[in-house]
């Protein structure tokens, strides 16, 4: 089945077709059943060329497929082609995959809005654009996909366009992820300057020919792109204001696809980075930091999506840090685990604000285990993966980067091990305030707006909460048993063994095998405690009480100031720069020079006035005249010249 | 039709025709409609014979294809010369889809006739300009295009036409004195040095000019097409111009006629002064980096929808100049796909600003809100366009984009990399745009008083859109044609500046010898026509002769 690769991408892409021509008139809910058949259909697609390359017996388990020649000029080539092989394909898997169950899941919670065709339409673009930016084989065609999640993301972050501040998240995310493309740009030229080729394999096998400092420069470029798509230092402020999209798109943005694209590229261009150590610790720095900072922010979010929001942030901090580390399996593993328990805990999110009738302050939540059980018992396990208890998947994927990490970087093990103490506290805080304590949804509307967030409330008294339907409870009972058992992709020897079947793409030699086994266990065991006794700690300080503003910092609130200090040095200077541009330099320097020039012309004409008209109509008739008779001219020439 | 059909006379004929037919129309005792039917056919025949010509068009080939040539004043050297390359190729099939689109799309309240048969006229004067061969030919059509323009915003802009005319005509016009006595200079120059008085753009191209006089005609060249592209800093008078000027002529003053200056850029400043375009690519690369920058700035804080959109086409062009002055072959490739690109992209969203006045009757951005709720076809294809033209790969402005920018990057690193802030800027300008107009709630009469796009409407902007979309999937049937034709010019380039020539380019200038040569041969172009099945193929005369036909 490699030959039908194409329908991988092909089939969502029909699907949009599809939505855009007649989804409207397929209406809620048979648009979101085609939208979802054409996903799932992709994800069985998948399978099968999966099961093909399992056949392939080779060093490095490859397959390319040549669509056509996309962009040529001269020296220039750059082919639609596609490359398949272990890495390509665990993200196609579960890129289909987890956005089947996102689609399936949306049905239920979309119902009865007025665009229900539309998002569909945009999920199935969106899954399509993912699966280019994954199969592509050159840095072109993954550009494509790459900006094309940027552009859906857009759509579906602006869905509610009606709401202001939808609307400039949508935008936000956008110029965002420009500022990170231009970066990914920079770095195509750059690297056809140098060998002449985008394509991947090429690329790495002309790798002699590239000088080290160059090397370095493609490496940060692209570093740059993945700061935009996932959301690391600097660049991360546009991922917390995405919560106003739909709870699924929160999933499907944060969880499964568009933010993992980022550690992808790196796992691809792998061989590059591995040439060039100053970048690669460059990339385990910016992911230790974005991870230590993303967390600190989170401990004080008090809306349940944005918590989850700063917490993938910080998560992908993790994957940034082995892949700087060169554990680039070990980031793959954790990016698999956290799709799972990520779209877990956003599905689960969704189901309690929908159950909760958009409430989304978690200061107004409180005890809804008992009112949503299913809800509740799915969400624990998303908890307490991300939390990194043993023996649950998240356990194993952060353990094996922190070892990896200890073995390269011993001081940004500390920075990852002090990250991985606020994790659990954090994500036991939002549990304690969501699922136990009081019903203080009850007098919601009483209770002080102590949020200066503005965190999107229900209006009025809130109803009584109640379970979510089917159709939004298998998904989260997939994904919970997906998130729980993810860890034995981790054991080595296993038939799944994610190591086995990825390391050949990347060929390094990783640190961790140097670890003696007795360092290996006791740096386990410090993991499982740090997550332990977090999670008691966090657990026991919020279950009590829902206001605690010693621990709720101001400035981690406002996410260290980041979009204030942006506004401050970017924002506002240039927007005085452009409107002294256009309402000063353009109209009276530049147009004062011109009509400057134009009076002195003027004058001096002015002496010659009397023989004219001074009429500019009288001057352009004159010169249709000339015009016409000139033509006419040449036309009497032509017949009898 | 045979190999040998005068297509490009044809062009310029059948437009220059149906306006003179349209004007002698009585304006009485027919439809209201009567006079725009006719002008759409008129515009659709030359559209056919484009599409035509393109068919016919021999895509191994890089010089001038379906050259003739006519003396015309022997005294004065002027004479008829047409040919098309694959330069000016997709510039006269924009000219040929974009005229019918504006006709239907842009229509005018009160004298269709009037307004109908100057649009035909400015079709015959951009056609002509694509596809002269002789400057002063060249200059003619040039001018003819400012007649009909001048009167189109004089007889149906909007509140300040009269000014938007007069400021329009005399800032181009001025540009063209300078232009004339370029040519007029280059051809006594060359008169000097061979004896013989010629504006023939391919005998021109051999004349020696010492470096100085070189930039200094490069200059005078340059300012007439810098005005009429614009590049920064001779723009000013475009918010004036689009801001009241009708919508069917801002869409053809920015989608086609705005490319006759970045053409006219290539076409003759290229060829004609190879050192001194070498010499001053700094200073035009700068300009253009300025303007791509600036017009994103400047179109941010522009509360005008009709002025946004012309300053963003002073980015969108600065894009292109970018590209040509790369002077290597993926430059200047994207530099002329840009401009059909642009062309296409600048329709769609002029027309479809057009049809939201026709709703609201406002450009202002302060006045429209939440457009999507009730028309989300209008926004939906307004995406489309913003998104082609912030350069969202899939469709095609970055095609244009990335070829511009690659190959601007290969020559001059840092200019490449100042207009990848551009790119960022356009995205911010355009979604803010967006965002005031179709996002936000709309109140009851605003959803009232805008419904969605009718089919008329949609029918005029689908064919754009499809285009957009295609061209950004599949460029290579026109990248394949554009390639040749501007191999030749950076071959010419390089050698004139005496920079070798990469292994790439050699290879592609013998390629191009051997199809011209191929071309040429009585014996195979009698083989094509019989293969046509043409019975005219005998026909072959001396008055259409193919490049390089021993002239």
């Amino acid at each position: 089945m490699l030959h039908v690769t194409w329908l991988i991408i092909a089939l969502p892409l029909i699907g949009f077709a599809l939505q855009v021509a007649v989804g409207r008139r397929l209406g809620d809910p048979v648009a979101g059943w085609v939208a979802t058949a054409f996903c799932s259909a992709s994800f069985a697609v998948a399978v099968g060329v999966y099961l093909d390359l399992l056949t392939v017996q080779a060093p490095v388990r490859s397959y390319s497929q040549n669509l056509w020649t996309w962009v040529p000029v001269d020296r220039l080539q750059v082919h639609a082609d596609l490359y398949v092989d272990p890495l390509s394909m665990t993200m196609v898997l579960f890129v289909t995959g987890i956005s089947s169950l996102i689609h399936l899941y949306s049905i239920g919670y979309m119902r009865g809005d007025r665009d229900f065709s539309k998002f569909f339409l945009y999920l199935n673009l969106f899954v399509a654009s993912m699966l280019i930016l994954v199969l592509g084989a050159n840095m072109a065609v993954t550009f494509v996909g790459w900006e094309g999640v940027g552009t859906c993301s857009y759509w579906l972050i602006a869905f509610w366009f009606t709401r202001e501040a939808a609307a400039s998240a949508g935008k936000k995310a956008f110029v965002y992820n420009r500022i990170g493309d231009a970066g990914f740009l920079l770095a195509i030229l750059v690297t056809w300057q140098s060998v002449h080729s985008v394509e991947y394999q090429t690329v790495f096998a002309r790798l002699g020919q590239i000088p080290p400092s160059t090397v370095t420069a493609i490496c940060l470029l692209l570093l740059v792109g993945v700061m935009g798509k996932s959301a690391q230092l600097p660049l991360f402020p546009w991922l917390a204001d995405a919560m106003e999209g739909p709870t699924p798109v929160s999933a499907l943005i944060h969880a499964a696809t568009m933010v993992t694209a980022g550690v992808y590229l790196l796992c691809r261009v792998s061989p590059l980075l591995h040439a060039s150590h100053a970048a690669s610790l460059t990339v385990a720095i910016v992911g230790a930091l974005t991870a230590f900072v993303a967390a600190t922010i989170a401990c004080a979010q008090q809306d349940i999506k944005k918590v989850l929001a700063y917490s993938t942030i910080s998560q992908l901090g993790y994957m940034f840090l082995a892949i700087g580390c060169g554990a680039y399996t070990a980031a793959i593993f954790l990016m698999v685990a956290h799709a799972f328990f990520k779209g877990l805990l956003f599905l689960g999110a969704g189901s309690v604000i929908h159950g909760l009738h958009d409430e989304q302050d978690l200061k107004r939540m409180g005890n809804l285990r008992a009112y949503m059980p299913i809800t509740f018992i799915t969400f624990a396990i998303g908890w307490l993966c991300l939390a990194a208890v043993p023996p649950l998947s998240g356990y194993w994927a952060k353990g094996d980067i922190l070892d990896n990490t200890w073995a390269a970087h011993p001081a940004l093990w500390v920075v990852g091990i002090i990250t991985a103490c606020l994790t659990a506290y954090y994500m036991s805080r939002l549990t304690g305030l969501a699922f136990f304590g009081n019903d203080r949804w009850r007098e919601a509307d009483e209770q002080p707006d102590l949020d200066p967030m503005h965190t999107r409330h229900a209006e009025g008294v809130i109803a009584e909460p109640h379970e979510s339907p089917w159709i939004m409870t298998i998904p989260l009972w997939i994904l919970a048993i997906g998130a729980a058992l993810a860890g034995v992709l981790a054991l080595s020897g296993s038939r799944f063994s994610l190591a086995r079947w990825i390391d050949p793409v990347f060929g390094t030699t990783l640190f961790e095998s140097h670890l003696s086994s007795s360092t290996t266990l006791i740096l386990a065991l410090i993991d499982a405690a740090v997550a332990i006794v977090f999670v008691i700690i966090g657990l026991r300080l919020w279950m009590t009480r829902a206001y605690r503003p010693a621990l709720e910092k101001s400035f981690l609130l406002r996410s260290w100031y980041i979009n204030e200090v942006y506004d401050a040095l970017i924002g506002r200077p240039a927007t005085r720069l452009a409107g002294f541009f256009a309402n000063t330099l353009d109209p009276k320097v530049i147009d004062g020079a011109v009509l400057g020039v134009a009076g002195a012309v003027h004058g001096t004409g002015s002496l010659l006035r009397k023989t004219q008209t001074g009429y500019v109509r009288n001057y352009v008739l004159g010169i249709t005249f000339g015009t016409v008779v000139i033509l006419l001219f040449m036309l009497t020439r032509l017949w009898w010249g | 039709m045979t190999a040998t059909f005068p297509y490009l006379a044809v062009l310029i004929a059948v437009p220059a025709v149906g306006a003179g037919v349209v004007a002698l129309m009585p304006r009485e005792k027919v439809v209201p409609w009567f006079h725009e039917a006719l002008g759409v056919a008129v515009a659709v025949i030359t559209l056919g014979v484009a599409a035509a010509e393109a068919v016919s068009f021999n895509s191994g080939v890089g010089g001038y294809q379906m050259v003739s040539t006519h003396t015309w004043a022997s005294d004065l050297g002027i004479q008829w010369a047409v040919g098309i390359d694959g330069i000016s190729l997709f510039l006269v099939l924009l000219t040929a889809v974009l005229f019918p689109l504006a006709m239907l799309g842009a229509r005018v309240r009160r004298d269709s006739k009037g307004f109908i048969a100057w649009l035909l006229l400015l079709e015959a004067g951009c056609m002509g300009s694509f596809v002269s061969l002789d400057l002063i030919l060249f200059f003619l059509f040039f001018e003819l295009t400012l007649v009909p323009t001048y009167f189109l915003i004089g007889g149906w802009g909007f509140a300040q036409r009269g000014y938007a005319a007069i400021k329009f005509f005399v800032y181009t016009f001025a540009g063209s004195a300078f232009l004339l006595v370029g040519i007029v200079a280059i051809a006594f120059i060359h008169r000097g040095q061979t004896g013989v008085l010629t504006f023939d753009l391919q005998q021109l191209m051999h004349t020696h000019v010492s470096g100085t006089e070189g930039v200094l005609l490069f200059c005078a060249f340059t300012i007439a097409f810098a005005i009429k592209a614009p590049i920064f800093p001779f723009h000013t008078w475009l918010p004036n111009t689009h801001s009241d000027s009708p919508v069917a002529v801002a869409i053809l003053m920015i989608g086609i006629m705005a490319k006759i200056g970045t053409y006219g850029i290539i076409r003759f400043d290229l060829n004609l002064f190879p050192q001194a375009s070498r010499t001053m690519a700094p200073v035009l690369l700068t300009l253009a980096v300025i303007g791509i920058v600036y017009g994103a700035m400047v179109a941010g804080v522009q509360k005008n929808l009709k002025v946004l959109l012309a300053y963003s086409s002073l980015a969108s062009m600065g894009f292109v100049v970018l590209g040509t002055f790369a002077l290597n072959p993926q430059g200047l490739a994207g530099g002329v796909l840009q401009m059909a690109n642009h062309g296409l992209i600048s329709t769609a969203l002029f027309l479809l600003v057009g049809w939201v006045y026709r709703r609201r009757a406002t450009w202002q951005t302060s006045s429209l809100k939440g457009l999507q709720w009730s028309a989300p076809v209008l926004a939906g294809c307004f995406t489309v366009a913003m998104l082609a033209s912030i350069g969202v790969p899939g469709l095609n402005g970055f095609v244009g984009e990335f070829l511009i920018l690659l190959g601007t990057f290969v020559a001059h690193r840092w200019w490449a990399v100042a207009a990848t802030a551009g790119v960022i800027a356009a995205a911010v300008y355009l979604l803010w745009a967006y965002q005031q107009v179709f996002h936000g709630e709309p109140t009851e009469e605003d959803v009232a008083s805008t419904p969605d796009l009718r089919w008329p409407e949609r029918l005029v902007v689908a064919p754009i859109i499809v285009l957009i979309v295609a061209l950004g999937i599949f460029p290579k049937p026109v990248l394949d044609r554009i390639t040749p034709s501007v191999n030749r010019v950076v071959v010419r380039v390089d050698t004139v500046t005496r920079t070798p020539l990469s292994a790439e380019l050699r290879r592609a200038q013998a390629a191009d010898e051997a199809a011209t040569a191929a071309a040429t041969t009585p014996a195979t172009a009698l083989a094509r026509a019989e293969a046509r099945n043409s019975s005219a193929s005998s026909a072959v005369g001396a008055s259409h002769r193919i490049p390089g036909g021993g002239r």
